[in-house]
């Protein structure tokens, strides 16, 4: 007795503690504190479980611990910042995984239930397996492992008929007083297809929606995993996250423009793009010593950041650049699209490592107006957040979606890889316009030429 | 537990969730999303009581419960250390000195 009551003392006061976590982590000041403090509370938590009386199997328990938490431990240490959308996806796929795990021992248990519990049971090993398939699907896009946004023909059908069988499935289980192995193996496949064809036509610029939302699936999982264990701190903790989740998931679907329901029914793919009008003109390119020139005599340039500084690793050498010029006088800004990058906040993120500061970073609504003031604007590696048929062309598929308007600068160097479409696939009218010029190559090497240059004036 | 003592704490829990994060800046989006997948790792505990619970005689019900607690165990240790990376960064000394290169 004394120790369930001190076992229950503990989860209340880990689920309170998670919850100041998360309001610290909503500001800059304190988040550092608020993950550190929910990371205390997690330590506390585990090990609180051991002491929870009846418990069998506690050495096989310690060592999925011990394997579990170092390999995420030690994966989660090495990894480059600029691949961090991946491993929040991964992470976050593993905690729906082992959701839909704990719902998996207790249909094979065969405990009986009463009907809300059931129910819940089924919805929680639903959502959860759909969040483990679809983030490994995330997973492998980011990380390059599959390139494509595949569309299945009768996409919202397949979609439509499968969530109706594994829901159908699912109950038929729930309900029955003694499922067979093959009915819940049958369950489990299907849900887990389900994450598959849910996420697998989604590429581009939706993917940070879909991992948010992901995210949010997960903790409801976790939540209804808490009814169904009569555990209250799971439950408050997964639908703490599973609300907040949803937030954050329309907030960044706002920020595109793009309903949530448009994501998920009809994803951006190239074959859309192919009938959103044709580009006229010629893309112009220019040497690096003319982009430093246009810079260094410049009054005001706004570097606009996306995916491409990310992968080129660039950040360090664009704070070089602009620090550089800073010291010729010219002011330097940047201007971050809300979904710029993988991840919403994703471009804040690296540009905090190479050291930039905050007072030099701005958001859309804050920066848009200062466009035609800029001399230039230096457009690395974002492509889609800087197309201006999202404000002119009716019948592109991101046509309303807030952009950057980089076209109203006086100059726009465009620092490029190749010549190819972005990540959604669409032509980029900005590149043929009459004040934009190209700049071809790695991030990281073009603004290393740059700076060279810059240096050569300055000589 | 009673159903509707469940769906209070639901609907408490829900409207917590949304209140906490509603005034938060862009530039925390990402390192949020990231905190909140480190606190739903908590499942851990609850895929320990499972495996706790399992019947020791069969191995099915091990498995899936030794790969349950492993899945929890990685989301929770993952999500931290990455959320923790992450907010590194933010230190707020670093806002006036600039370049640190």
């Amino acid at each position: 007795m004394t120790s369930n009551w001190f076992i229950n003392a503990s989860y209340f006061a880990v689920a309170l503690v998670f919850i100041l976590g998360l309001k610290a982590m909503s500001s800059p000041v304190t988040a550092r504190k608020g993950v550190i403090w929910a990371g205390f509370a997690m330590v506390a938590a585990t090990v609180v479980t051991f002491f929870m009386p009846g418990l069998h199997n506690t050495g096989l328990m310690v060592l999925a611990i011990v394997l579990g938490g170092g390999v995420a431990w030690w994966s989660g240490k090495v990894v480059k910042m600029t691949d961090m959308p991946q491993m929040v996806a991964i992470y976050n796929g593993m905690g729906g995984g082992a959701a839909a795990g704990i719902a998996a021992v207790e249909l094979v248990r065969g405990v009986q239930h009463d009907p809300m519990t059931s129910t819940l049971l089924v919805l929680g090993a639903i959502i959860g397996s759909v969040a483990f398939s679809g983030s490994c699907i995330a997973f492998a896009k980011l990380q390059g492992l599959m390139d494509k946004a595949i569309r299945l023909p009768q996409q919202n059908n397949i979609n439509f008929f499968l969530s109706l069988l594994t829901f159908g499935v699912g109950l038929t289980i729930g309900y029955s007083d003694a499922p067979s192995m093959f009915e819940i193996t049958l369950f489990f496949l299907l849900a887990l297809a389900l994450g598959v064809v849910l996420v697998i036509p989604i590429g581009g610029a939706d993917m940070p929606v879909v991992i948010s939302l992901l995210n949010a699936f997960t903790g409801l999982a976790v939540g209804f995993k808490g009814f169904v264990l009569g555990n209250p701190a799971l439950i408050v903790a997964g639908i703490v996250v599973g609300a907040s989740g949803m937030l954050l998931t329309q907030l960044m679907a706002k920020a595109m423009n793009r309903p949530i329901k448009n994501i998920i029914f009809s994803p951006i793919t190239g074959e859309a793009a192919a009938e959103g009008g044709e580009v006229q003109g010629t893309m112009r390119e220019l040497s690096a010593l003319d982009a430093a020139s246009l810079m260094r005599y410049g009054q005001k340039v706004i570097v606009i950041p996306g995916y491409g500084m990310a992968v080129a690793g660039a950040q360090h050498k664009v704070w070089e650049m602009a620090q550089l010029l800073e010291e010729g006088g010219v002011e330097v800004v940047f201007a971050i699209h809300p979904v710029a990058g993988r991840m919403p906040g994703h471009m804040n993120v690296l540009l905090a490592e190479a050291g930039v500061p905050y007072d030099k970073i701005f958001d859309l609504e804050e920066i848009n107006a200062d466009f035609p003031q800029a001399d230039v604007a230096l457009v690395i590696g974002a492509n889609d957040v800087v197309n201006p048929v999202a404000r002119t062309d009716k019948s592109s598929p991101i046509y309303g979606m807030p952009i950057l308007n980089a076209d109203m600068a006086q100059n726009v160097i465009v620092v490029k890889r190749g010549r190819g479409a972005g990540y959604s696939g669409i032509e980029n009218a900005l590149f043929y316009k009459d004040n934009c010029r190209m700049l071809y190559g790695s991030a990281q090497a073009v603004i290393g030429d740059v700076i060279a240059q810059i240096k050569t004036l300055e000589a | 537990m009673d159903g509707f003592t469940a769906l209070y704490i639901f609907m408490l829990a829900a409207f917590t969730g949304y209140e906490v994060i509603s005034r938060v800046p862009v530039i925390l989006h990402t390192p949020l999303m990231s905190g909140s997948n480190f606190i739903h790792g908590v499942v851990l505990i609850g895929a320990m009581a499972t495996l706790g619970h399992a019947d020791p005689e069969d191995p099915l019900q091990l498995l899936i419960g030794f790969v349950a607690v492993f899945l929890g165990a990685a989301n929770a240790a993952g999500g931290y250390i990455v959320t923790e990376r992450m907010l590194g960064m933010f230190k707020t000394g670093n806002r006036k000195e600039g370049g640190a290169q």
